[in-house]
């Protein structure tokens, strides 16, 4: 057997992020059709998953590109859906804190939502050395860094070859949904989705320039959440947990 | 749609944002021990993010692709109302693509 040979923890690694490997295929395959169809060269849709590497800001940034939104409000939109791994990158630090500087820039640069939430779960469950700490997280970060860049080379080729009439870009804004749906949770993240969208379409009914109503639905739905949030705290008081 | 930017525009978008996703994710793995931590204020507003920036970048998607509400004749709707129904029941990504885009094909080729 293969993981009878490898390190245990690189072969935890490999068995950990199997089902999620599968997950992340067709939304590689999106990303990389979706840029074509967008009117972006082979190398821009490729240069977007090499530097950028997070798929749903990169969905965002070919979304807006094909709109011909303002850059700023594009690189804006792609930089606030990239915030949420601030947490992320804080909560992991104490774990990757003794390896070496070279290994940690590598490892800053692969993180992402899954290789941060399998990483977390390992360590929690069980005492990892520095050393086996590092090998789960690079061979689950790098297997799927690997994945990520084989489907979008796959997607821009499919994306070549499909006529536009199949209007495969269609498919960006349902993986948005995909993601979307199960990340409501609870009444305050319904109110922030419900605010978001709504804002959104009243901002393209307005006609906004630069897409400004995505920024105003977003900043709009992020406040409805806090303020349902506290609504809710504050009739059920003494249970702060609403998500 | 086709972008209408060329490559200067485009490529300046990628770099920046690569440069500025880098230094989120760098954050904290390398300035451990200077800042400890996410303020908890942060931490609970970026919560609503997701659901926040997703549903501005879908709803207009389906709901007013060309700038204005358009319910009656947009395929779109159709196709987003029953892919929302499939991304709720099966929760997976693939199941909401061909959902959608079948409904969307069937209405654009089929009927």
């Amino acid at each position: 057997m293969l993981s009878s040979r490898l390190p245990p923890e690189i072969a935890r690694g490999i068995r950990d992020v199997s089902p999620i490997l599968l997950g992340i295929i067709p939304f590689g395959l999106v990303s990389g059709v979706a840029a074509i169809e967008a009117g972006l060269t082979p190398v821009q849709a490729m240069g977007l998953s090499v530097f950028v590497f997070a798929g749903t800001s990169q969905l965002a940034v070919i979304d807006l590109l094909a709109q011909n939104a303002a850059l700023s409000v594009t690189l804006l939109t792609g930089v606030v859906i990239n915030l949420r791994m601030l947490m992320y990158s804080a909560s992991i630090a104490p774990s990757l804190q003794s390896i070496h500087g070279y290994w940690k820039a590598i490892s800053a640069y692969i993180l992402t939502d899954q290789s941060y939430a399998l990483a977390v779960a390992r360590y929690a469950d069980s005492d990892l050395t520095a050393y086996e700490r590092l090998q789960y997280y690079f061979i689950v970060a790098l297997a799927l860094w690997i994945v990520w860049q084989i489907t979008t080379i796959i997607g821009i080729l499919v994306g070549a070859q499909v006529p536009d009439a199949w209007g495969l870009g269609f498919a960006v804004p349902l993986v948005f949904l995909a993601i979307l749906v199960p990340a409501i949770t609870s009444q305050p993240k319904l109110a922030a989705a419900i605010v978001g969208g709504t804002v959104a379409v009243g901002g393209e009914v307005l006609s906004l320039p630069y897409n400004l109503g995505l920024i105003v639905g977003g900043l709009a739905g992020v406040a409805a959440g806090l303020s349902t949030e506290r609504i809710l705290n504050k009739r059920t008081t003494g249970q702060n947990d609403v998500d | 749609m086709s972008t209408e930017y060329g490559p200067i525009a485009i490529w300046s978008v990628i770099l920046s944002l690569g440069i500025l996703t880098y230094t989120i994710r760098a954050s904290f793995v390398t300035l451990f021990g200077l800042i400890d931590d996410v303020p908890p204020e942060i931490t609970n507003a970026l919560r609503y993010v997701p659901p926040a920036v997703l549903a501005a970048l879908t709803v207009p998607a389906f709901l007013s692709p060309t700038g204005s509400v358009e319910i009656i004749g947009n395929e779109r709707v159709f196709a987003g109302i029953a892919a929302t129904a499939a991304a709720w029941y099966f929760d997976d990504v693939t199941a909401t693509i061909v959902v959608g885009m079948c409904i969307l094909w069937i209405i654009r080729f089929g009927l």
